[in-house]
């Protein structure tokens, strides 16, 4: 697809859309010749033109005082390359919904720009391929871009056929095959050279593309280097040229589009439903199930809004992906409508769950118990093949996998845990937080001594009133409240480690006030006499 | 009519009404209780035990280490050391080796940080409909009374016990709960040395279905102690040294 005029008419666009045009790209009249101009060499000097302009003789290149010469009321705005390359890069993902494989052509000086889409495979999708490029061109004429398109079985032949070939329509659509005579009479500068390139081919009296070829290939390479033989070569085929995706596409992908755009929240959750149903029915036929998902929405406007989520474990039952984007398919804005809709995932191997999931359901109406406990559970669970692998028995059964997902993706993943034992004596440092669907570990804990508890994440300062400093305190004050001391055991000196240089060393009481209640406090700062020990309370007692 | 389609229409009544209000004849089998393990706590419980698929509250705030440590004890009973059980806490506090020592084991536990209330209610809610899990416990403030009635649903529906530790104060007791339980802290056991002084804890039982309340305003009060790794029943009054105990050393 080749824009001749992208940039104004990026610049249209905002101008009619009329939401957050900065003060320097006030919107200019409609009629009036539209111009993007660019200070160079102290000279401003135009570099793109919209058709008003160009009717009226302007051309990019010429000085702006020329410019205003020809056209007095032409509207100037500065041109701006990085808001064209971001808008390049929001219609390229828009284009996802005819393919995945959208790769950009970056503006050139003139203000045009373009896209590469290969849609080898797609084009049945649409109806065949003149249908997809009459469907692509219609709606990118109806977002505003002036666009031209061309077909063919290379990138550089269809680079040369959009820009250069002024043709619409069927007649856009190169043969397979056909490439090599369709392009001979496009002039030389369609194989993307550059302009001292060009004006040396003319200079020498070459100036079709057909010329160029009709040359013995050697003297092409001696004479004008390889660079040119390669890009001759890409046009007609006789070297492949892979265009880079934006986006690498994912292995499965779902699509669906609608003849009307949808804008209610009950037919974006069913066309989710269908989408899903497509994507399991490949991921069964390829025995994988999807780690992560990704509901890509494209808007009638030219704008996506995409979903992501991510399941601990790969599944491909359609209900548990239905919940997993549960709340989320609330949050996508349907904006005027949309009009395709993409899920593509990332798959990974089922693994062991895949026993769990063929199994028949137990014979009781009880809960499912974790296979490998030792009370009394149905036959089917309690086979052979659970007790001869010891890892096996230790998966969690699907439904509380599915549980871990959905509640991770509403409070997070980091808030869904399970509490480790690690080897350290310090009792902040003696506990770790691992995945809840890691394999347990036997929890071996090296201290012997009681614990608290709850303790504190970050330890709260007390007033304590002691008799003698190294003494246990009579009455401490926390929170606001006094708490006068029945009973304390201790001190139990807890030293940090020795690898760190700021390891406090701390003396712990275990106390017990006049109510009952039982505090783990700790005074630090013994082994720096110079300072007053003070006293922390760091955790709280069954 | 005669009087036996009279009568038999009575009988069908009356499970009807039972049915309603869900009494202890009617918990269905699969949801047995779970003895506690102290016989004088389990002979006042209608069902021998605590049952499972309803909901229990426990009166005391987070920072009670006597409510938060009955509550561990009931979820490890539930869990009986085989089945996962939930913890939905509101801060990242709790400390393993602790709860080992009450006997719940941490690789049978998860814990699921929810500091909001809405988004706690709605972990629970959610943990409640899997079958896997054998408890799920709450920490939680107020219960707006659709979302208590939504949580009893979720857990006859399953057969998933739910334990809420309230804050004391914060609300109405909620309506549909199996039993209501309030602890305090209490002076723990004076031993030999300091480090096998057993905590201990005076559990009233407030409320329970299919028990009436004495004129203290409780079913039944006890008087326990965690001995390392049962509950045990003391009585309350005992030999007690008169003047408090100071640390050795």
């Amino acid at each position: 697809m080749w824009f001749p005029r992208f940039a104004t008419d990026r610049l249209h666009r905002v101008a009619q859309r009329g939401d957050g045009a900065r003060p320097r790209e006030r919107a200019p009249h409609a009629s009036a010749p539209l111009v993007t101009a660019v200070t160079a060499a102290g000279v401003r000097r135009v570099t793109a033109v919209d058709r008003a302009a160009e009717a009226g003789g302007i051309a990019p290149g010429m000085t702006l005082a020329d410019a205003r010469a020809l056209e007095p009321t032409l509207a100037v705005v500065e041109a701006a390359p990085a808001a064209d390359a971001a808008a390049l890069a929001r219609l390229a993902d828009w284009c996802v919904r005819y393919t995945p494989w959208v790769a950009l052509d970056p503006a050139d000086a003139c203000g045009g720009a373009g896209l590469w889409l290969d849609i080898a495979g797609c084009a049945h999708l649409f109806g065949g391929e003149a249908a997809l490029l009459d469907d692509l061109t219609e709606r990118l004429h109806g977002l505003g871009f002036g666009a031209q398109a061309g077909l063919a079985d290379t990138a550089g032949a269809a680079w040369a056929w959009a820009r250069f070939s002024a043709r619409a329509g069927p007649d856009a659509i190169l043969a397979p095959g056909a490439q090599g005579e369709a392009i001979a009479w496009l002039p030389v500068a369609a194989l993307r050279l550059g302009a001292a390139d060009v004006a040396m081919l003319d200079s020498l009296g070459l100036r079709t593309i057909g010329d160029l070829a009709r040359l013995p290939r050697p003297a092409v390479a001696a004479r004008f280097g390889d660079a040119m033989l390669r890009r001759l070569d890409q046009a007609l085929g006789l070297v492949a040229e892979p265009i880079a995706p934006r986006r690498p596409p994912a292995p499965f992908r779902a699509a669906l589009a609608f003849a009307e755009p949808i804008l209610t929240h009950d037919s974006i959750v069913a066309a989710t439903q269908r989408l899903i149903r497509d994507l399991c029915e490949q991921l069964a036929s390829r025995e994988s199930g999807a780690r992560r998902l990704t509901l890509i929405a494209c808007r009638s406007d030219g704008t996506t809004a995409a979903v992501a989520l991510g399941a601990s474990q790969p599944t491909r039952e359609p209900a548990h992906l239905m919940r997993l984007f549960g709340e989320t398919l609330g949050r996508i804005d349907p904006g005027f409508g949309l009009d395709a809709m993409t899920l593509e995932a990332e798959a990974a191997p089922l693994g062991p769950q895949a026993n769990a999931l063929t199994l028949p359901p137990p014979a009781d109406a009880d809960a499912r118990w974790m296979p490998g406990s030792s009370d009394a559970t149905p036959a089917a669970l309690n086979d052979a093949a659970w007790r001869n692998e010891p890892h096996a028995c230790r998966i969690p059964a699907p439904d509380l996998t599915q549980l871990f997902d959905v509640l991770g993706l509403r409070l997070g993943h980091e808030c869904v845990m399970r509490l480790a034992a690690r080897a350290s004596h310090v009792p902040e440092r003696a506990v770790a937080r691992v995945a809840p669907a890691a394999p347990p570990l036997e929890p071996n804990w090296p201290i012997r001594q009681p614990r608290p508890l709850r303790l504190l994440k970050r330890p709260e300062p007390i007033a304590v009133t002691a008799p003698v400093p190294d003494a246990p305190p009579l009455q401490f004050v926390w929170r606001r409240m006094a708490h006068r001391v029945r009973h304390a055991d201790g001190p139990e000196r807890i030293a940090g480690e020795w690898w760190r240089d700021d390891a406090p060393l701390r003396d712990y009481y275990r106390i017990e006030d006049m109510s009952g209640r039982r505090f783990w406090v700790y005074r630090e700062g013994l082994d720096r006499p110079d300072r007053p020990a003070r006293w922390f309370l760091h955790g709280v007692f069954a | 009519m005669t009087s036996q389609t009279k009568s038999a229409r009575i009988a069908a009544l009356r499970r009807l009404l039972a049915a309603e209000a869900g009494t202890a004849a009617d918990t269905p089998p699969s949801a047995a209780a779970v003895p506690l393990g102290a016989a004088e706590i389990d002979a006042a419980l209608p069902w021998g035990g605590l049952p499972r698929g309803a909901l229990h509250e426990i009166a005391g705030s987070a920072m009670d280490g006597a409510a938060t440590a009955f509550a561990a004890l009931l979820l490890a009973r539930l869990s009986g050391g085989t089945r996962p059980v939930l913890w939905v806490a509101a801060d990242d506090d709790l400390y393993g080796p602790g709860l080992a020592a009450l006997g719940l084991r941490l690789d049978r536990l998860i814990v699921a940080r929810a500091p909001r209330a809405r988004a706690a209610l709605w972990t629970i809610e959610e943990a409640l409909r899997c079958r896997s899990l054998a408890a799920v416990l709450g920490e939680t403030g107020a219960v707006p009374p659709t979302a208590g009635r939504r949580l009893q649903l979720a857990t006859r529906g399953s057969g998933v016990a739910a334990l809420l530790l309230r804050r004391a104060g914060d609300g109405a007791p909620l309506p549909g709960a199996m039993t209501r339980w309030r602890v305090a802290s209490a002076h723990s056991t004076p031993d030999g040395s300091g480090d096998d002084a057993r905590p201990c804890w005076r559990v009233a039982l407030v409320r329970c279905r299919g028990r009436t309340h004495t004129e203290d305003g409780h079913v039944a009060c006890w008087h326990v102690e965690w001995q390392a790794d049962r509950l045990g029943v003391v009585p309350a009054l005992r030999d007690r040294p008169a003047a408090p105990r100071r640390a050795a050393g």
